[in-house]
């Protein structure tokens, strides 16, 4: 049985055991002087009794498909001859996959070496065994618990504290997979990087000027030295975020100003929702638009420039890179634009109109009264934005990914090409790879600066927004 | 002026009423400069919003200027002859015979006809090359579907080759120079012929939506894509829908003010603001490093992007949860409801619309996600529709990825297409949401 018809039958289970023992409380109730005997309503033992059911049995089926390839590949690399045993663990993990692809006919058995096959045929027969175990087992436990629910029914039974019990701890349940998230990410991207610092020190990684993963295969390699120095990612990371913000900040901030102190109500309506369309686009889409309209336009802006007499006047040439960080700066900023905008708009909003009346009484004009009063309050609230915009900015992936270049130049010119964090995680782990080499682990290591700085920036915009909003409240 | 106090410039108090007139002058003299500067202002914010809707337009006229050419595809008309000899077929009668039959050279024996004085190894070749290479496969389909057809002379529209496609698109531009790219003058001599021949027809390309992806532009389609997308979404709401909305009930109805509460609230923050590339690194390095899960699949994708919307909707959900107003609460334990049943009675239908439209927001964010996807090995060439959860699939914006990279000239209409079916997607489902909002959401 596969596992999904496992968890259909299981559901069937689970409605027959609730049906079963909702209609038995009523009978027990029923014998000795109808419902209002019982101390909980029917619903509860019958909701009970799917607890029972469902909880063990569902318990089982995770843990068994967690750990039924392992113990199943153990099996097998035990039942090999004793000289194969002996090999390197890269050796072993070799010939298990060789018996897997025997075993799902994706090479041939033919010609094989005779414990190969014989180890096939056992992994197959180990497999099958384990499906219908599990679904034997599985089953059982479900009905075993069906059987203890049923026959714990009684009038008396306090089947409404122990639901509510269960859905609490449940919810709670529910509630902690954000902390396990949290472990995971930071369990995730630590030990690889751990690992990867092994190899590279770490004050190389933070402060080397020079950036090449290729780890080389034969010591005679060209170009194939390795070298693990970050900067330059940083820099290219700092110099897209910064152009992107450059056009952030004021279009969003004005715009969120326009909107809250200026327009209609009307206008308000219709721009709002347009500028969260701009909001809701996928960064696929604004890389597609980088990568082949606006770096090709600023490309040919670029030569057309070059060209001009001014420049040839001076002496100089104007080189822009197709895969300039400006293209993909712009694009970013645009991205960013209603993210700024919003939560200025908020902020803005969160203003007491006490302030702006006392401003506009004295006499002021309305643009001074946002110059001088608004804004100076409303300040905490949208560096936070920013900063939190900004972090945005550093983890944006897809855009830097088809915009921009793979080289990992040190530079600060807005018109070569330089590569960031992201780009260089995506570079080194899409495809197939090696799990411990050098390069691979980089990617983990330039993983956990990323999340380090995002998470920061994050603390603290929270943490300056939290304590501008209570200025106010 | 001693007895005027200047704050800032513009701003002038008033101590002594004998200069009650000089004051009034001063600020009329500089009322028209601030009245400047006031119309300044407010024409930098009107100018930021029309730059913000000028990029969005601009944005949206690009995409659906370089896509919306990829609706419709160059087919040649053919007058081909199915003889049960030329096909090598002796048994029409026969389905296996018949799916295994010679179509393409039926086909440019057909094309030939219409070109009979191309002669020649290379210049034969080229006259093929005019042909799609699916287009075998295309009629050998139809004639399954009707092997009555076997020993007539049908008409049949064939696919074009992506060459042709792109230059018979770029030729009806008026004022530009015709893309050729790969073509020879001699096959542009023959293609004037056809089109002179009233050969040449754009019909509406069913191929983008029935087929998978394909190394050539002109068999390429967003099926499998779609569908990968779909089996995704499907796992991401089951699960981010459940366990978000369980998590928002708990923390606002449940739990106590202590500090695990609060380390729960600041962790969903700030997984809210996580790059997202890093939910993928979780998922390459947990769920397939230690979990052994199989690389490329739905399922693992589903889980991942499940994750990363979760904040998302658990603080919409906290939302529409904390605008239940608490006398509806009372009013249930009034009457001798347990927390429960006030919970599933009451708070919860009432909060569902505001639940639904974040969640619909998460599923919009999250069908528009790429990086993660790109982590977990979701990049895979995929040509056969998946089947399930556990088939290697991949999603409609890796696709879009996947070719804006390819070379060809015809793939950049069809990277625009798709991106023109993502965004319309998109569109309907905050358009649902926002609709959602307005139709179903009560004021307190």
């Amino acid at each position: 049985m596969s596992t999904s018809i496992l968890l259909i039958v299981i559901i069937g289970l689970a409605v027959i055991s609730f049906y079963s023992s909702r209609k038995r409380s009523v009978i027990k109730a029923n014998e000795i002087g109808g419902t209002q005997q019982l101390n909980s309503l029917p619903f509860y033992h019958g909701m009970l009794a799917v607890f029972w059911c469902v909880i063990p049995c569902l318990l089982f089926v995770v843990s068994w498909l967690i750990f039924d390839e392992y113990i199943i590949e153990n099996l097998v690399i035990a039942q090999l001859p004793e000289s194969q045993q002996n090999l390197s663990y890269g050796e072993l993990t070799l010939l298990v996959n060789m018996v897997n692809n025997i075993v799902a006919g994706n090479s041939a058995s033919v010609g094989q070496a005779t414990y190969l096959i014989e180890a096939a045929n056992y992994l197959k027969s180990l497999r099958d065994n384990s499906q219908t175990a599990l679904s034997v087992i599985s089953l059982s436990i479900a009905v075993c618990g069906m059987c203890i629910a049923w026959v714990k029914i009684h009038p008396e039974l306090r089947a409404r504290n122990h639901v509510e019990t269960i859905f609490k701890l449940l919810l709670l349940l529910c509630s902690c997979i954000a902390i396990l998230t949290t472990v995971g990410i930071v369990v995730s991207v630590i030990f690889e990087s751990i690992q990867f610092f092994k190899q590279v020190p770490i004050s190389e990684f933070l402060f080397g000027l020079h950036w090449s993963p290729q780890v080389a295969i034969r010591a005679d390699q060209v170009g194939g030295s390795g070298s693990f120095g970050a900067v330059p990612l940083f820099v290219g990371t700092l110099l897209i975020s910064t152009i992107a913000m450059i056009i952030a900040v004021p279009a969003g901030l004005m715009s969120a100003i326009y909107l809250s102190e200026y327009a209609s109500k009307r206008a308000r309506n219709i721009i709002k929702p347009l500028l969260e369309v701009l909001a809701g686009i996928p960064t696929v889409v604004y890389g597609f638009f980088a990568a082949l309209s606006i770096a090709p336009f600023i490309r040919d802006a670029g030569d057309w420039i070059g060209e001009t007499y001014m420049f040839e006047l001076m002496g100089l040439s104007l080189q822009v890179s197709s895969e300039s960080a400006l293209a993909a700066g712009l694009v970013m900023g645009v991205m960013i634009i209603p993210f700024i905008s919003s939560l200025s708009d908020d902020v803005i909003n969160a203003v007491p109109q006490s302030l702006r009346d006392g401003a506009l009484g004295l006499g002021s004009t309305q643009s001074e009264t946002i110059k001088k009063v608004v804004l100076p309050a409303a300040l905490p609230g949208i560096v936070g934005g920013v900063l939190l915009a900004a972090s945005r900015a550093i983890g944006e992936t897809m855009i830097v990914v088809m915009a921009a270049g793979l080289a990992a130049n040190l530079t600060a010119n807005p018109l070569s090409s330089v590569t960031t964090v992201t780009v260089q995680i995506v570079t080194l782990l899409v495809g197939d790879q090696e799990f411990d080499s050098a390069k691979t682990l980089s990617a983990f290591a330039l993983g956990l600066m990323l999340f380090i700085v995002t998470l920061a920036l994050n603390i603290y915009a929270l943490s300056v927004v939290k304590k501008y909003r209570e200025q106010y409240e | 002026m001693n007895n005027l106090k200047i704050i800032k410039e513009g701003f002038y108090v008033i101590a002594s009423s004998a200069d009650k007139k000089s004051t009034l002058e001063l600020v009329n003299k500089t009322l028209a400069k601030r009245y400047r500067a006031e119309r300044r202002f407010k024409f930098y914010g009107a100018l930021s919003i029309c730059f913000a809707l000028l990029c969005l337009a601009v944005l949206f006229t690009d995409i659906v200027g370089k896509g919306h050419s990829a609706f419709f595809q160059t087919y040649i008309k053919l007058d081909v002859n199915l003889d049960p000899a030329l096909l090598e077929i002796s048994d029409i009668n026969d389905s296996q015979q018949i799916k295994r039959g010679n179509y393409q050279k039926a086909l440019r024996e057909s094309l030939r006809l219409v070109f009979p004085e191309v002669k020649g190894r290379s210049d034969k070749r080229k006259l093929n090359a005019l042909i799609s290479t699916g287009a075998s496969y295309q009629l050998a389909d139809d004639v399954l579907d009707n092997p009555a057809l076997i020993g007539q002379i049908i008409a049949v529209d064939v696919l074009a080759d992506d060459d042709i496609d792109t230059w018979l698109k770029s030729r009806s531009i008026d004022g530009q120079e015709a893309f050729t790219g790969r073509l020879t003058s001699k096959q542009l001599e023959w293609l004037e012929k056809l089109i002179d021949a009233d050969r040449l027809e754009k019909n509406f390309n069913t191929v983008f939506f029935t087929n998978g992806d394909s190394r050539e532009p002109e068999l390429a389609g967003i099926r499998s894509a779609i569908t990968g997308s779909l089996f995704t979404l499907f796992v991401t709401l089951l699960l981010s829908f459940t366990v978000g909305i369980s998590s928002a009930i708990y923390l606002e109805e449940y739990a106590p003010k202590n500090r695990i509460t609060d380390f729960i609230e600041v962790n969903i923050n700030n997984l809210a603001a996580v790059p997202s590339i890093i939910f993928g690194l979780l998922g390459l390095a947990i769920f397939i490093g230690i979990f052994g899960m199989t690389r490329s699949i739905p399922l693992l994708g589903g889980i991942v992007l499940s994750l990363m919307t979760l904040p998302t909707i658990i603080i919409s959900s906290r939302a529409a949860i904390k605008s239940v107003p608490p006398s509806i609460r009372e009013a249930a334990y009034g009457m001798g409801a347990s927390k429960m049943q006030v919970i599933l009675h009451h708070v919860l239908p009432l909060a569902m619309p505001g639940m639904l439209t974040g969640t619909i927001i998460g599923m919009a964010q999250a069908l528009g996600e790429t990086a993660p996807l790109l982590m977990i090995g979701m990049v895979a060439f995929v040509v056969d529709v998946p089947g399930s959860l556990t088939d290697p699939s991949t999603a409609l914006p890796v696709q879009i990825f996947l070719w804006a990279d390819s070379p060809e000239r015809a793939f950049i209409e069809r990277t625009s297409a798709a991106i023109m079916v993502l965004l319309a997607f998109l569109i309907t489902m905050n358009t649902l949401a926002v609709w959602l909002r307005k139709r179903l959401e009560r004021r307190w």
